[in-house]
């Protein structure tokens, strides 16, 4: 004789759970390079920072010619190196307004949130992150950055929310720029 | 009788004080150097204004400031928007809290107008948790400003009228602006600096993460009270009873941010009513949080057991014999029935005999 159906375990939420999960941070391939490659930096912030000085210096020395040929026309090939240099070395992902030397030589958007001005209060107790318990927390590191840098108090500074219409565009034309422009009208 | 009331309506804004940014009860209360209480209304799944009122009467006369929770944990709820608006048609003074997840600067402002044209005096900034953990993680995650350039963003709308864009506000909001702190995870030598910076972006009060640990917030309030930040920001302390040790369990290792020593859960697990323990255990923390100097006030947050608040709040004695507003009849009916009364009841003269007393008054 057939038994009557069990009734269903009485269950408080009865909402579906997704299939599949959210996507984790995968630590293979590409993605685990690019970590490794962007803590590398940050452990290195203090060496950056000199680097990152001394290379403002020469591209001011360099707005006449950018002058000359136009920003506009610089803006292509310029931006193409910055891509691939500050993608190799911070994971840069081209917001076209630079905060390194306000966060310890950490990218603030590789933060799932992209936070721009400190840590959310959701870091894990080990240091990582709330969303990617495989992530460390980019204001952990950052922080740690900014104690090796001789400016690293820039972190105290708050940050203007990024400006969506600058993404892609070469941050550091544009910081020539108006130094240069700050420098003729002083 | 509460002394912040509009003796008009309840539900209309006080009179402006001078040196408060807002015209609520709970910048009142602060200022004043009372020790404030404030709680968090569990926000229903569902389009009944009843069920708004029937969480928040819970409240009556306990607290200071009701908070309207924007999407907590990323789940979906009544928007505080639509909390906020309930609340203060009612007079109660709930604190809106936006997160940065779901909207964007565009969308933000709007509200911030639109609560403020509704009576909302506070309002909580904050980043929000990431949409991974909540009931739908297939959400776009918005993070457009995060919780400083949002505070920044609604001073300069108070303090300047105008936009983040520099467009001019014909009636700037007067709002009382807060912010979240979470002394409680790395980085932790970090962790006042950057309540410094909230400090500086515009936060007024700041309402803390649940705090089972004292001994690290007594060091962090130490730093804090070093860099002289108590006295230029309300700080409220977050509490909450946990439920039985298995809660407390969960919300350590699902709830982002929230750090629960073991001691505190072996002190629940040995207890025979592990939720009395638990309430007890929030009475403790509350008597010894507010004895730190710097400490303005307590947040409670007592998720799905809200009727324990009012006992929370009794038992700890923080309000010290002061009883915050409380929800009434309209002092304005009783007024009328006064007044019906004493026009029925007084004594009637007649216009002739009014016009004789005028004309002979050596005969009265």
């Amino acid at each position: 004789m057939a038994e009557a159906p069990a009734r269903p375990a009485a269950r408080k939420n009865p909402a579906p759970k997704p299939e599949i999960g959210p996507v984790n941070f995968s630590a293979d391939g590409r993605k685990r390079r690019a970590l490794t490659i962007r803590l590398w930096s940050i452990r290195h912030a203090r060496l950056l920072e000199w680097f990152y000085d001394q290379f403002a210096s020469t591209l001011l020395k360099l707005h006449p010619l950018f002058a000359r040929v136009g920003y506009d026309r610089a803006e292509r090939p310029v931006s193409t190196v910055e891509r691939g240099v500050k993608g190799f070395l911070f994971d840069c992902r081209m917001c076209g307004q630079c905060v390194l030397s306000s966060t310890g030589m950490s990218c603030p958007m590789n933060c799932p949130k992209q936070l721009r001005n400190g840590p959310c209060g959701g870091v894990r107790a080990d240091g990582n992150c709330e969303v990617n318990a495989e992530l460390p927390c980019v204001w952990v590191k950052a922080w740690e950055g900014s104690r090796a840098m001789k400016g690293g108090d820039a972190i105290l500074a708050v940050q203007k929310p990024v400006s969506q219409a600058l993404r892609d565009t070469s941050s550091w034309l544009r910081v020539t720029r108006e130094a240069a422009e700050r420098k003729a009208s002083a | 009788m509460s002394p912040d009331i509009n003796p008009v309506d309840p539900s209309l804004p006080l009179d402006p004080l001078p040196g408060h940014s807002s015209r609520g009860r709970l910048e009142r209360v602060l200022r004043r150097g009372e020790f404030a209480v404030t709680a968090e209304l569990n926000p229903p799944d569902s389009a009944d204004p009843n069920e708004v009122y029937e969480r928040a009467a819970i409240f009556d006369g306990w607290v200071d400031g009701v908070n309207a929770v924007d999407a907590s944990g990323a789940n979906c709820h009544m928007s505080s928007v639509g909390i906020c608006a309930l609340l203060t048609r009612m007079g109660y003074a709930p604190i809106m809290q936006i997160a940065c997840r779901d909207k964007n600067r565009i969308a933000i402002q709007g509200d911030v107008l639109g609560a403020s044209a509704m009576g909302v005096q506070n309002i909580l900034c904050l980043t929000g948790d990431g949409v991974q953990g909540g009931d739908q993680p297939g959400a776009k995650p918005v993070f457009d400003l995060d919780s400083m350039s949002l505070l920044e963003t609604i001073r300069t709308m108070r303090d300047e009228a105008k936009f983040l864009s520099g467009r001019k506000l014909s009636t700037p909001p007067t709002v009382f602006l807060g912010a979240a702190i979470n002394p409680f995870v790395p980085p932790f030598d970090f962790r006042p600096l950057h309540f410094a910076k909230k400090i500086r972006a515009g936060a007024q009060f700041v309402q803390s993460q649940y705090c089972y640990d004292v001994a690290l917030f007594r060091e962090f309030m130490k730093r804090v009270r070093d860099m002289g930040l108590n006295e230029q920001c309300y700080i409220l302390v977050g509490v909450g009873p946990l439920a039985s040790a298995k809660t407390a369990r969960w919300m350590k290792n699902n709830v982002p941010g929230v750090h629960i020593p073991d001691a505190v859960i072996k002190r629940i697990e040995g207890a025979k009513d592990q939720k009395n323990e638990g309430k007890r255990l929030c009475i403790d923390i509350i008597d010894e949080v507010k004895e730190i100097e710097g400490v303005h006030g307590v947040h409670v947050m007592a998720y799905r057991q809200e009727e324990y608040v009012a006992e929370i709040v009794h038992e700890s004695g923080v309000l010290k014999g002061r009883s915050p507003w409380k929800r009434e009849a309209r002092r304005d009916e009783s007024q009328v029935v006064e007044r019906l009364e004493h026009l029925l009841n007084r004594d009637a003269v007649s216009p002739q005999e009014m016009a004789g007393r005028a004309a002979h008054p050596e005969k009265v």
